[in-house]
């Protein structure tokens, strides 16, 4: 789970440019103005309230800074998708049980769609669309290429993605390691496969 | 006259060889883009209300508190008062809203009141003398049918004893005519008696066909020295496509779309639209550029496709975006019907298969559902078949890869692998010696049983089954099973255009299911025209190409490769008309190899690629590739496969846990354009039968009539630790590429189930009657073997 202390302090939030409040308010009638979050003491420590309502959210992605307002019920993976158009990571099961979401966050791998986009503040997420360098597929995804890992390729970026992070942890995986870090995501072609034989190779090219 | 025909082996570049798939690297990179990803400028979240009820009627829906909500753009009533609904989860009303937790908060503020009705989610055993007299059918009930590929003799049968409940007009035989309906069945409608049914009346929940009798299935019982007899069955399945069904449709103007759809029919969506909603087809455009799965259930633009449209002409045009979330998936966006079978089989001593006696059921849903082809491959001459359909609430059947053969393979390869245990023969020796019986492609079965035997190791492996069921520890076992499939390619268009630069540009009306049918189109253009893959620009996925049949019941392979084929080969003919005095030849002396037009064995006279093109002047030359083209033979795609599996498992007899240690396919399917991305298909097709044989069952509350594990958690796959070792062989070569391109979609998917159900019985000695083979199946298989 994610840190409160990692989210930044509800003063880090600027306030809302005039034009920005003019775009959001002409859309959203009856939603109370954008805000910071509150600050509630609950169980003796101080925690923050976001909402209802949307709040400032910003998101570094890809190395890049994006700034959203968003309800705070609003996942990141949603977030990536619908208001970033960074598709890469699908949503299928929207609740943390088939990986087609995964990403990392601060290079560890995470399900998107179980991830609210107002935890990812502050951390460096990484998506399937980064991986690529000069035109370039990374070591992996050339390894899926060459192996013919994907079929309709759905589960495919988060499959990726996994075994990124993965073989980041484990250069020299065993195949126990293997079924243990890959039991995260599911793949309903049957692509498994040509997957076992994906990482098998990028792992002998020390990817 | 042009020369259409399949190169021979040893002039082949590219086809049959391994090549990975050219859309490969997109869907590695993320940059694949799929229905759910399309996001339009303006574009409003779709979200839908479902009702709750397996049965009953809705009485009132008020839409009031939606339609203020700010941020909702549009309400539309999907089916309102006074309409029936027979399955949770249908739908009832939807909204557009700005974003998506607008729409949440919308539908859920919509007020509805339904009357409910009984309902029946059961597709146990059928109660003795259920559905004798069934009720007349609807026309419903004959469409399902015919999805369900009912056979035509038992068709004609219902409805000359059933009658029908609807006119016959001339529109609908004008329509049935059109859908392909025969003129057998349409007589049989003509004749048959009109029997008015009152709205709401019940419904029979139980359709009985009428007994099917072949030869002297009673004397043959008793002139079998072995009878066996046994129960065998496989549960309604969801496809479980990860890419959700659904669709954005936008107005671009007052009848005039724009829909984004996720498909495995592009070409056919806009008359399905268009009827719909009251607009030409010619004024909608699809579009589709990859799918995430469909696996049979995604032909049709589905109710919730219409409402959105509804939802975005009430927003002024702008594309609304409805797809389905994981659980209305699951619920109500396709299943496969279901099958169960009392049998019983006799056999001479020798293993000689004399007699079959069978009473089926199952269900499809509200529209009752097929029955499957049993037995299955093997022609037994005596026979004597019952089957009754259940018509339930537990939500729409769709096709799913090689409708009805699964459940077919299963009543029948356990059945027979019953029988030559009781018969005390190894079931390959039992197999091979019925072969006989199974028709057109008994040679093929043989040969590839005997490559599957030696990569399964099993004459080492099998053995025996143990005399008393397994108590304890690890037991191994080994089974098998066949099937066919037919595969024929579709009608499919294609524009092939040379521009004078040399770029080389196909347009079909196709999809890539991830099947690799991009692939292979340019696999085969580009070995028609002697250039690399790259250099063949390929579109797909629109109505603004030429049409492509569905992707279904594996006919896209045989369709696009010889549409494809034939425009090239009539491409480069004129192409070669232009080039000839250049080259100082004849047209006819041309070829195209290497990126040269040449005179054929004469690689001094040649001209590159780009040369040749630019002696077409200053128009492109544009020519239409049809398939199929009686005018134009030969045929350059056929029907037929035949393929086995073996499967190794491992039983804990004290959990009942079945692990899976070994796959073997050897698979035909004629000429193979891209060996690598058809192995590719065969274990996938290893992997989703695992996932069947163990783990999936579409689990409904009895009580509730809903649906309990709408999920990825509980509606299980099989994920990357349960796949074993997995060995494919594709038959090629000799007596297989000459009979041209046949489908591989279904044809591996349908054995899986057998094969790992007869290694179970194997390994612990008894049999489990029905997939799913959970530990608790396995267990009381144990058990009552045990206390017998």
């Amino acid at each position: 789970m994610f840190d409160d202390d990692d989210l930044k302090s509800p003063d880090e939030h600027s306030g809302v440019s005039r034009r920005e409040f003019l775009k959001i308010s002409s859309i959203t009638v009856a939603v109370p103005l954008v805000a910071g979050p509150k600050v509630v003491r609950a169980e003796g420590q101080e925690v923050p309230v976001h909402g209802p309502g949307k709040v400032p959210v910003e998101l570094t992605i890809n190395g890049k800074k994006h700034k959203l307002e968003l309800e705070p019920r609003v996942t990141l993976l949603d977030a990536m998708r619908d208001r970033l158009e960074i598709t890469g990571a699908k949503r299928v099961c929207d609740r943390a049980e088939c990986g087609a979401c995964t990403v990392m966050l601060d290079n560890k791998a995470v399900y998107s769609c179980s991830v609210l986009a107002i935890e990812a503040q502050g951390k460096s997420i990484t998506t399937v669309e980064s991986l690529m360098e000069s035109g370039k597929l990374h070591p992996i995804q050339q390894a899926f290429v060459d192996n013919d890992a994907s079929q309709c390729g759905f589960c495919t970026p988060g499959f990726v993605v996994a075994c990124k992070a993965f073989l980041d942890k484990h250069p020299d995986p065993t195949p126990d390691q293997i079924r243990h870090g890959l039991a995260g995501n599911l793949c309903r072609c049957g692509t498994y496969a040509g997957i076992r034989g994906a990482i098998a190779q990028a792992a002998r090219k020390g990817a | 006259m042009p020369d259409y025909r399949w190169p021979e082996a040893d002039q082949r570049i590219l086809i049959g060889k391994r090549i990975s798939r050219v859309d490969a690297p997109l869907k590695v990179s993320g940059q694949a883009k799929y229905t759910y990803d399309v996001v339009r400028p303006g574009m409003l979240f779709g979200k839908m209300l479902r009702c709750p009820y397996a049965h009953c009627k809705v009485v009132r829906v008020d839409t009031t508190a939606a339609e203020k909500m700010p941020g909702v753009k549009a309400v539309q009533v999907a089916q309102g008062p006074g309409k029936q609904i027979f399955w949770a989860g249908d739908e009832i009303a939807a909204v557009a809203a700005l974003d998506e937790q607008t729409a949440e908060d919308a539908i859920r503020v919509i007020k509805v009141k339904y009357q409910k009705l009984p309902h029946l989610v059961s597709d146990a055993e059928p109660p003795a003398g259920a559905g004798e007299a069934g009720g007349p059918l609807s026309e419903d009930d004959i469409e399902d049918a015919m999805d369900n590929q009912v056979p035509e003799a038992q068709l004609i049968d219902m409805i000359q004893k059933q009658g029908i409940s609807f006119k016959l007009t001339d529109e609908l035989v004008k329509e049935a005519k059109s859908e392909g309906v025969s003129d057998a069945i349409l007589n049989a409608l003509r004749s048959a008696p009109y029997h008015e049914v009152k709205e709401g009346a019940a419904h029979s929940s139980y359709q009985k066909a009428a007994t099917v009798t072949q030869g002297e299935p009673d004397k043959a019982f008793s002139e079998s020295d072995v009878v066996s007899e046994g129960l065998y069955g496989i549960p309604v399945i969801t496809h479980c496509c990860l890419e959700s069904h659904g669709a954005t449709p936008e107005w671009t103007a007052d009848d005039k779309m724009l829909v984004y759809i996720s498909t495995q029919n592009v070409s056919g969506i806009p008359a399905q639209i268009g009827e719909a909603l009251k607009v030409p087809a010619s004024n909608i455009r699809v579009h589709q550029d990859h799918i995430g799965g469909g696996f049979g259930s995604k032909f049709s633009a589905d109710r919730w496709t219409i409402v959105a449209a509804q939802l975005s002409k009430k927003a002024g045009g702008k594309p609304v975006r409805m797809m389905l979330e994981r659980d209305s998936e699951l619920k109500v966006a396709g299943a496969r019907p279901s099958a169960y079978a009392r049998v019983k089989v006799g056999a001479k001593k020798d293993g000689t298969l004399l007699a079959w006696e069978s009473q089926s059921w199952g269900t499809g849903g509200p529209g009752g559902g097929g029955s499957p082809p049993i037995p299955y491959v093997f022609s037994i001459p005596n026979q004597r078949k019952s089957h009754t359909a259940i018509r339930n609430n537990i939500g729409p059947a769709r096709a799913w890869r090689a409708p009805n053969h699964p459940q077919a393979a299963v009543i029948t390869m356990c059945a027979l692998d019953d029988l030559a245990a009781k018969l005390n023969l190894d079931p390959l020796d039992f197999f091979l010696k019925n072969l006989v019986i199974t028709g057109a492609r008994a040679d093929n079965y043989r040969e590839e049983f005997g490559i599957a035997s030696d990569l399964m190791g099993w004459k080492q492996k099998w053995h025996r089954r143990p005399a008393e069921p397994a108590t304890a520890g690890l037991v191994r076992g080994v089974g098998l099973s066949m099937h066919t499939w037919g595969g024929r390619g579709h009608k499919s268009d294609c524009d092939l255009t040379i521009q004078p630069d040399g770029s080389v540009e196909i347009k079909m009306g196709s999809q890539d299911l991830g099947t690799g049918t991009r692939t292979c189109i340019q696999i085969v253009a580009a070995e028609t025209l002697g250039l690399p893959i790259e250099a063949i620009d390929l579109k797909i996925g629109d109505t603004t190409y030429p049409p492509s049949g569905g992707s279904g019941g594996s006919t896209t392979i045989g369709g696009v490769s010889s549409s494809t084929r034939r425009a090239a080969v009539d491409a480069h003919d004129q192409l070669f008309a232009k080039v000839a005095p250049a080259l100082n030849a004849q047209p006819g002396d041309l070829e195209c190899v290497n990126g040269k037009v040449r005179v054929k064995g004469d690689s001094g006279r040649s001209l590159s690629w780009k040369q040749a093109c630019g002696k077409l002047g200053a128009m492109p030359l544009t020519v239409r590739g049809q398939n199929p083209d009686r005018s134009k033979p030969p045929d350059l795609t056929n029907s037929g496969v035949g393929g086995v599996q073996m499967a190794e498992v491992e039983v804990d007899a004290e959990t009942g846990i079945v692990k899976v240690t070994k796959m073997v396919a050897v698979q035909d399917c004629g000429l193979i354009i891209d060996v690598k991305t058809a192995e590719s298909q065969t274990y996938g097709a290893l992997i989703m039968g695992i996932t069947y044989a163990l783990y999936e069952e579409k689990i409904m509350d009895q009580k509730t009539g809903r649906m309990l594990n709408p999920d990825m958690e509980f509606y299980r796959l099989a994920g990357y630790a349960d796949i074993p070792e997995l060995v494919v062989h594709m038959m090629t070569g000799k007596g297989y590429d000459e009979r041209g391109v046949i489908g591989l979609g279904e044809p591996p998917v349908v054995s899986p189930g057998a094969a790992i159900s007869n290694a179970v019985a194997n390994a612990i000695g008894v049999r489990v009657p029905f997939l799913p083979l959970t530990p608790d199946r396995v267990l009381n298989a144990l058990g009552q073997k045990g206390a017998a």
